[in-house]
């Protein structure tokens, strides 16, 4: 329709210059805004700042994967080589086995299995006790509803930083000092993620709830046959932030462990890293690096064609 | 298979409005009941108190001769049409019209012939595995139709159905529905507010008006004798002509413009009404003059293909007439208008049928 008039338009005022210039193209306007992305400088242009991203946020990492690669005496004396090294086997296998002194010992295995328990139980934690609270506070009417929803909202304003002293006392006094409990506990009361669902369960028709209650679904059913599966784009990219979150959690851990066994991939790179040069494997600490980058981005990669999807799929 | 009553329903909503104000209505088995009203007259909140969804503040309600007032939804063996058809946007549409089935633990065999069968009546069985989103806006209707249907229930409710439907499907859905409903049996009620779907769907027209009934009765008889003004008004389009009436001296009664009524004419009528097709135009000859006779000057004039419609206007109040066809009356004209006695409504001073 459009078109067909643009046509008439153009053809009715053939003398005016503009006009008449332009319409040749006018059949091909509906292809206009391709076009411009077609066009082969801005392809390029548009590929060279994409890559210059790409490097400025990849160099670093490729570069601790190198310094990962060689050995501490090659590192140590500089410059260091741009091209990986020949001690990949050696320094890997001697980090995950525990070769690092300054951390007793302790494998990178098992403070990748440490950090991963602490991450996902904090990321499902927060996700569940959230999801429900959130469902509650929507869906139910019930005696000082808003009263919870303020105090839940209040605990926003303590984060854990602040609240650190009485909290450790607590977690001294249960013994949970050295305990994934106390690593995860503290962490997941979280009124962020219980505002998230709570305002995409307001988002949710009063009908459709409503339609369930006559199609026979009680609380349970409704929750886990509707809600759940509506809510699963949020889920996922809920689950990304907490599990990075997590993952990179330091003061928290960092005080409520004392053994080497039970410590945190990110609280374990602090320690093996002395004052003195001389002291620090740095061969290690790379590895480790390295080691402590991938689950989060296995995360990431894995949750994303989860949302993605659930984005392309939006369904209200 | 079913009845429902309603006894002197009230609704008092939290803030303490109320939305219904005793409502009684008894459904006759397998009937369509068509609630009709404006917006905000309360024709939901009555629905959703059928339904369950709603508390009833005071009055009962029963369902096949058995009170329901505490018995929730699921229990009531009803199914509800919603507005914006409350489609389950993740499920298929076969899963969409399963799910009641399952809730109540129909087996698997069971749910799959009926689900079949009834997206075969509804010409929906090529789209059992999509999801409402790749539906069109009418498709998605049967779907919210078949998932009603699918459940054989006792009554069926439908709170505006078609609403969000352009004037052509909404024509084709309506006798859709009225064939459905009649094959089926179910007793329903239907929520509009569309004057047209109520005439024409409606066993039983209920026409409400701020929370009470103004009239219950089969939709021609409300058309051809409203109770009050406001059906009068409200039932029928363009609505019917109203003018204030009074009595002189002598006993004869005269309208605007000094107009008399020949014929007996109630002593406590206070408004004359006149639709706008039983006024005749232009008048005939005076042997077959009418009880009334209205000299009007002619504003407007709305052809609408079949037939048209003339603005007139007479000493400040304002008349419409259907002529049928096409009409060679032009804006500024001036018209004779009549009507026969018996097509004369007459109403008291508060707006009721006298
Ligand atoms: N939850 C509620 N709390 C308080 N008042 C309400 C509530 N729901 C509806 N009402 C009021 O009750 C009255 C009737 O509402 P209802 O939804 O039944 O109207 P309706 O006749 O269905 O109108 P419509 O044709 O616009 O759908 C309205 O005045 C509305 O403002
Ligand atoms: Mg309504």
């Amino acid at each position: 329709m459009a078109r067909a008039s643009d046509r008439k338009v153009a053809s009715g005022f053939r003398k005016d210059p503009v006009l008449q210039q332009k319409s040749p193209k006018t059949p091909a306007s509906g292809h206009d805004k391709l076009m411009i992305g077609q066009s082969s400088a801005g392809i390029w242009l548009a590929h060279a700042i994409l890559i210059l991203g790409v490097v400025i946020v990849a160099f670093p990492i490729y570069y601790t994967f190198v310094a990962s690669t060689h050995s501490l005496q090659t590192i140590l004396r500089p410059p260091l080589p741009l091209l990986p090294g020949p001690e990949f086997w050696t320094n890997y296998s001697q980090a995950l086995t525990g070769g690092g002194t300054r951390i007793g010992g302790v494998g990178v295995v098992t403070l990748l299995v440490n950090t991963t328990v602490m991450a996902l139980g904090i990321a499902i934690g927060k996700i569940v006790i959230s999801i429900l609270s959130a469902y509650a506070i929507v869906f139910f009417r019930f005696p000082f509803r808003m009263t919870f929803f303020w105090v839940i909202f209040i605990t926003l304003m303590l984060p854990v930083e602040v609240r650190i002293l009485p909290t450790y006392k607590v977690m001294v006094d249960l013994g949970l000092i050295d305990t994934y409990a106390g690593l995860i506990v503290p962490l997941i009361a979280s009124a962020t993620a219980t505002l998230l669902f709570r305002q995409f369960f307001m988002t949710i028709p009063g009908e459709l709830v409503e339609a369930a209650r006559v199609d026979g679904a009680g609380p349970w059913r409704f929750f886990f046959d509707i809600l759940l599966p509506l809510s699963r784009t949020n889920i996922a990219a809920l689950f990304v932030i907490l599990f990075i979150y997590g993952w990179t959690q330091y003061l928290w851990p960092l005080l409520v462990t004392n053994s080497n066994d039970m410590n945190t991939i990110v609280i374990a790179l602090r320690k093996m890293i002395s004052f003195a040069d001389a002291d620090t494997q740095w061969h290690l600490v790379m590895v480790t690096s390295i080691l402590a980058i991938i689950p989060p981005i296995v995360v990431v990669v894995a949750m994303q064609r989860w949302f993605v999807k659930g984005l392309v799929e939006s369904e209200k | 298979m079913a009845t429902v009553d309603l006894n002197d329903v009230r609704k008092v909503y939290a803030g303490g409005f109320e939305a219904v104000k005793g409502v009684s209505i008894a459904i006759p088995d397998k009937a369509l009941c068509v609630l009709v009203g404006p917006s905000g007259c309360g024709k939901s909140t009555l629905l959703r108190m059928i339904a369950g969804l709603e508390t009833i503040s005071s009055g009962t309600i029963s369902i096949d001769g058995k009170v329901v007032n505490n018995i929730g939804p699921t229990d009531r063996d009803i199914a509800m049409v919603f507005q914006n058809y409350a489609l389950y946007p993740h499920m298929s549409v076969y899963d969409n019209m399963a799910y009641g089935l399952r809730n109540r633990g129909t087996p698997k065999p069971e749910i799959d012939s009926r689900v079949r069968a009834t997206a075969k009546t509804l010409e929906l069985d090529q789209l059992l595995d999509r999801k409402p989103r790749q539906l069109s806006g009418g498709q998605r209707q049967r779907v919210a139709m078949g998932r009603a249907i699918v459940r054989n229930p006792k009554v069926f409710l439908f709170d505006e159905p078609l609403s969000n439907l352009d004037a052509k499907l909404r024509g084709q859905m309506r006798v859709e529905i009225k064939n459905l409903q009649r094959n089926l049996g179910v007793t329903s009620v239907y929520v509009t507010h569309d004057q047209l779907e109520a005439m024409t769907l409606a066993d039983m027209l209920v026409v409400m008006n701020a929370g009470v009934i103004e009239q219950i009765g089969a939709p021609m008889d409300v058309y051809e004798k409203p109770a009050s003004t406001f059906v009068a008004a409200f039932i029928g389009a363009p609505p019917m002509n109203l003018m204030a009436l009074t009595h002189g001296a002598d006993g004869t009664a005269t309208v605007a413009g000094g107009a008399k009524i020949a014929g007996h004419v109630p002593e406590q009528a206070a408004i004359l009404g006149l639709r706008p097709e039983d006024a005749i135009v232009p008048a005939p000859d005076a042997t077959q003059k009418g009880a009334l006779s209205l000299p009007v000057a002619v504003e407007a004039v709305e052809p609408v293909g079949m037939e048209s419609f003339l603005h007139c206007a007479i000493a400040g109040e304002r008349i419409v007439v259907r002529v049928p066809g096409r009409s060679m009356v032009q804006p500024g004209d001036r018209l004779e208008i009549a009507a026969g006695l018996d097509r004369l409504h007459f109403f008291d001073k508060d707006g009721r049928r006298v």
